[in-house]
């Protein structure tokens, strides 16, 4: 058994892999200047390896399902792994219908850091609680992954154009807010590097504070700089927290979270700021030139066609499944559970999206930020809802 | 009411308000502004040009109404309203999700206990029941509305539009399409191979005096009204789903080995149940066991209530002894509920470890051994207060505590719930020798003698134990209209979504054509079909005008 799980994982890292090179000849191809023959070939290569990283991922996935004898879309680390096979997916649809390269040069890396999240989170198998025990679980989930890959591609469209058409002559509130995206982006990797470093140097701080009138422990991988209220330092040779978290923030271990979000924005903060020093210019601008000779209609219709196609699946998987499999495990299709009222708010969107859209003065740039605005919404509910305001869905 | 009627000069006849005339597409000079064709260079297709009532009639109160909710502006404000006011919902968690070990389950203290000031608007506000508030429901409510009367103001005349379509059509309604192209010479052997090439794309060809009209995927025109119609049914079943004669939800705890009625059933069902079982994950398992070492070394696999239902057949006198029925014998776990005549069960709550029965003995409280001069059982489903016995002593249990705790604020024995959980008791003692009677307290781990006088002392010797199964009790007669719905939904944005209705016209101008398409989305897709069916004749390939001419003025349609 135990091999089938480390073939699973190294499966994983191999996929993670083709999925970084493919980003590169993407790359290539958006560069590689005027050579329209060449430009073919490379991305027919970036396609293929993406497509290779593709199977390496299913195979994790496969073995992984055999090895814990569930589907493994059952805690943070396995959903978020599998919103980066939807992405990936989705972007070989959506790159056989438009032979669009350099939405691989964008989507790619948006897969490559939602894996590289999710693997931030407990690994290991687990086992599946009661209510999870239902065929349902896979349908449902696997679907909401697809339709939001599927989504997460109009979400690189949408921010494929804005980069190209921002206006960045001057500074404006448009690509401010444009360098905001990108940030929040760098604060993702910002995340990753962080607890990798601090893993690979086995950090490790333990506090002790209080919770009404019990005495609890928890344990920090990052260092302390904003502790739990009230607490005390257990461990020894290791630095105290700078400050105490807010006392407001609710829920398990929020001083814990409190703490790597600030670490996840300094570190982001860094990153932002080298590149910065590097180009001289904001990202948004420094990166538009590479998108010169890119058609803005069609990426435009790129962002639409993938709402269309998403809005769909999603209210498949994310309202119709979800309803199915809550009436069967909770007595009830619809509960006002946060998760819920947040898909519900999702669709919401999408729908005024769609609706939007049948004027005219709503295409180009403004879909675009609407693209931007709807994947948030879906990344908030994936993320701040399952950790931050907890339910029934709550992983972590 | 007369209704004016303007006559297009190919002589078709249209009703008041028509922008492009339904046979020729010949834009109707005086109506222009109603879908702003007199401000740009394209004509807007969305209705194809229809007389719609909203934009036509705007006189009584009833047609300004009509065209407030005909609005597609208002449509998504509502829309965007009820987005905002949901996430509201989210803050803290709603009433129905206040935690079992929550200071208070009161919204009018758990609030401000748990969040502070916030906490305490929160409740002012009442968002802490957001969902079923009257606002809520009435949001919800106008959106139906708007979805309603924006389907019917177009629908209609969008239909007859389309029915009425020549493909003849004035050279005004080609030339102002967003995909257009003039070409000279073309040999009717090239019009004979477009003509081919659109069948095998499958558009249905339709001529008239060499002009010609191909068109695929009409039907897809109609998945947003598909769809609003599945919108509406779910809308309506929700509205069925607030009376109790479709919609029933209950609650019973029953005991392992107790025979109850299952509430909600007007006395014809009963439920026996025969044992509740709590299965964990082996901890030991290689799989699992580092996960389940980090979740606290425990894991649960499964709840589940084992269970008989029986119907009572004889329910015409109440209050007799039911005449019970085998009905159905089984298990109920999370995930697989029993269903019956239409009811489910579900497992959704437990309670484990409940005292059934408790053995007690008397003693004299001098004596170190504690030798028993009596013992006497108690059962707690259905607690006796005196146990006599034949040597004149006699116990008379004065108060019951099933769930006791000691109350600070008042300093005096409470009991928190009536559920036998942590029983204690207050006994008073006769002997045959003491007139008078001693006072003892007794509850688990305690033996507590108020006076320090008593001669004799009472001590638990013996337990048994009890598991509760909580069941939640449903009957919903709507959940087939709201699968109903959903469905048409799903059909309705899926004909809408993945078909698009794709038109191409063809018309003939001296030795040359005029070609020009259209589609309601797609135009990528469009485009592609276009070249394929024109590669290899002299016909010139469409321009996309919108985006040739870059600065078409800015276009307000709704
Ligand atoms: C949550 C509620 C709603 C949902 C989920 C919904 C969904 C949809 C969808 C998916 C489409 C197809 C859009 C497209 O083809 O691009 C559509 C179209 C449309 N909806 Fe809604 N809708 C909702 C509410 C409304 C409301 C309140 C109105 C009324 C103002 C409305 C009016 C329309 C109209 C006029 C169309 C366009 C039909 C067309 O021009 O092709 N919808 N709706």
């Amino acid at each position: 058994m135990s091999d089938l799980t480390s073939l699973s994982s190294t499966m994983l890292y191999t996929a993670f892999a083709f999925y970084s090179i493919a980003t590169v000849i993407f790359g290539i191809t958006v560069t590689d200047k005027n050579k329209q023959k060449k430009k073919g070939k490379m991305g027919a290569v970036a396609i293929s390896i993406t497509i290779t990283g593709l199977v390496a991922q299913l195979v994790y996935f496969i073995t992984r399902w055999i090895a814990g004898g569930h589907a493994p879309v059952s805690n943070m680390f396995e959903f978020m792994t599998s919103l980066g096979m939807g992405i990936v997916i989705a972007f070989i649809i959506i790159y056989f219908i438009y032979r669009l390269n350099v939405l691989g040069l964008f989507a790619l890396p948006i897969a490559l850091i939602l894996i590289a999240y999710a693997s931030m989170f407990p690994t290991e198998l687990s086992p599946l609680q009661p209510s999870l025990q239902s065929p349902w679980l896979y349908i449902h989930i696997t679907t909401v992954a697809l339709s939001q890959g599927v989504l997460g591609i109009s979400f690189v469209a949408g921010l494929i154009y804005l980069i190209k058409q921002t206006d960045q002559k001057k500074r404006s509130k448009k690509n401010m807010w444009l360098e905001l995206v990108l940030f929040s982006l760098l604060a993702c990797v910002g995340f990753i590097l962080s607890t990798v470093t601090f893993n690979v140097l086995d950090y490790s701080a333990t506090f002790e504070y209080p919770s009404g009138d019990r005495m609890l422990t928890v344990e920090y991988n990052l260092p302390a700089i904003a502790g739990p209220p009230d607490s005390e330092l257990i461990t020894e040779g290791v630095n105290d927290a700078w400050f105490e978290a807010p006392g407001w923030l609710q829920g398990s271990n929020a001083a814990k979270k409190f703490n790597t979000l600030i670490w996840s924005l300094s570190t982001g903060f860094i990153l932002y700021g080298l590149l910065r020093l590097i180009f001289r210019k904001r990202v948004g601008a420094a990166i538009q030139p590479l998108l010169k000779n890119i058609n803005a209609d069609l990426v435009d219709e790129i962002t639409y066609r993938a709402v269309a196609i998403g809005f769909p699946l999603f209210t498949l998987g994310g309202l119709i499944f979800a309803a199915i499999w809550a009436q069967i495990a909770w007595d009830r299709f619809w509960g006002w559970d946060p998760k819920e009222v947040w898909a519900l708010v999702t669709w919401f969107f999408y729908a005024a999206f769609l609706h939007l859209r049948l004027s005219r003065g709503w295409h180009g740039e403004k879909s675009s930020w609407l693209a931007v605005i709807g994947f948030a919404i879906i990344m908030f509910n994936l993320i701040v809802v399952n950790l931050v305001i907890s339910g029934l869905h709550s992983y972590a | 009411m007369l209704v004016k009627k303007i006559k297009c000069e190919c002589g078709h006849i249209n009703p008041e308000g028509t922008v492009l005339c339904e046979a020729c597409g010949k834009p109707i000079e005086e109506n222009q502004h109603i879908d702003g064709n007199d401000k740009k260079d394209l004509l807007n297709m969305r209705y194809e040009g229809s007389s719609r009532r909203s934009l036509t009639y705007n006189k009584s109160i009833i047609d300004k109404i009509w065209s407030f909710f005909s609005s597609v502006k208002v449509g998504v404000w509502l829309i965007i309203i009820a987005l905002v006011a949901s996430t509201l919902g989210t803050i803290f968690p709603q009433e129905i999700y206040i935690p079992a070990d929550a200071v208070s389950r009161d919204p009018a203290i758990y609030y401000e206990d748990q969040f502070g000031i916030f906490g305490k608007i929160y409740y002012q506000l009442g968002l802490y029941d957001l969902y079923s508030s009257w606002w809520y429901m009435i949001l919800i409510a106008l959106i139906g509305i708007s979805l309603v009367i924006c389907s019917v103001d177009r629908f209609i005349p969008l239909r007859r539009a389309l029915k009425t379509q020549k493909p003849k059509r004035h050279e005004a309604f080609l030339n102002r399409q967003r995909l257009y192209s003039e070409s000279s010479d073309i040999s009717n052997a090239d019009k004979q191979q477009l003509i081919k090439r659109l069948k095998k794309l499958r558009y249905r060809v339709r001529s008239e005096d060499g002009h010609i009209l191909a068109e695929k995927g009409r039907f897809s025109r109609w998945g947003p009204y598909v769809n609003h119609i599945g919108l509406i049914i779910i809308l309506i079943a929700a509205i069925f789903r607030m009376s109790p004669l479709l919609y029933l939800e209950d609650y019973v705890w029953t005991r392992e080995g107790e025979l109850k009625v299952i509430p909600g059933t007007d006395g014809q069902y009963y439920i026996e149940n025969k044992e509740f079982i709590i299965e964990m994950y082996d901890e030991d398992d290689e799989r699992f066991k580092d996960a389940i070492a980090r979740l606290g070394g425990q894991a649960e696999k499964n709840f589940q209530s084992n269970v008989v239902v029986y119907k009572n057949t004889d329910v015409t006198l109440p209050g007799a002894e039911p005449k019970l029925e085998k009905v159905k014998e089984g298990q109920i776990e999370l995930n697989h509920p029993l269903k019956f005549d239409g009811y489910a069960l579900y497992q959704a709550g437990y309670q484990q470890n409940e005292f059934s029965k408790m053995s007690f003995k008397l003693y004299e409280a001098n004596d170190g051994d504690q030798q028993a001069i009596e013992t006497f059982t108690i059962d707690l489903t259905k607690p006796e207060t005196e146990y006599k016995f034949d040597n004149g002593f006699k116990v008379v249990m004065q108060k019951y505590y099933p769930d006791y705790y000691f109350d600070e604020d008042y300093g005096e024995p409470r009991s928190e719930t009536n559920d036998p959980r942590n029983p204690a008791f207050i006994f008073k003692v006769y002997s045959p020798k003491n007139e008078r009677p001693e006072t003892n307290f007794v509850g688990i781990g305690q033996n507590i003698d108020p006076t320090s006088e008593n001669k004799y002392k009472l001590g638990i010797i013996d337990f048994e134990t009890h598991d509760v199964s909580g069941l939640s009790v449903r009957r919903d007669y709507t959940l087939p209209l709201f699968g109903l719905g959903a469905l048409i939904f799903m059909i309705g944005v899926v004909q809408g979504m993945y078909w698009q209705h794709r038109r191409i016209w063809i018309h003939p101008k001296g030795h040359g054509v005029l070609m020009a398409g259209h589609t309601n989305k797609n135009w990528f897709g469009i485009k592609k079909d276009i070249e394929k069916m024109i590669s290899g004749t002299n016909i010139k390939m469409v321009v996309d005008q919108q985006s040739e001419n870059g600065k078409l003025k800015e276009e307000n349609d709704e």
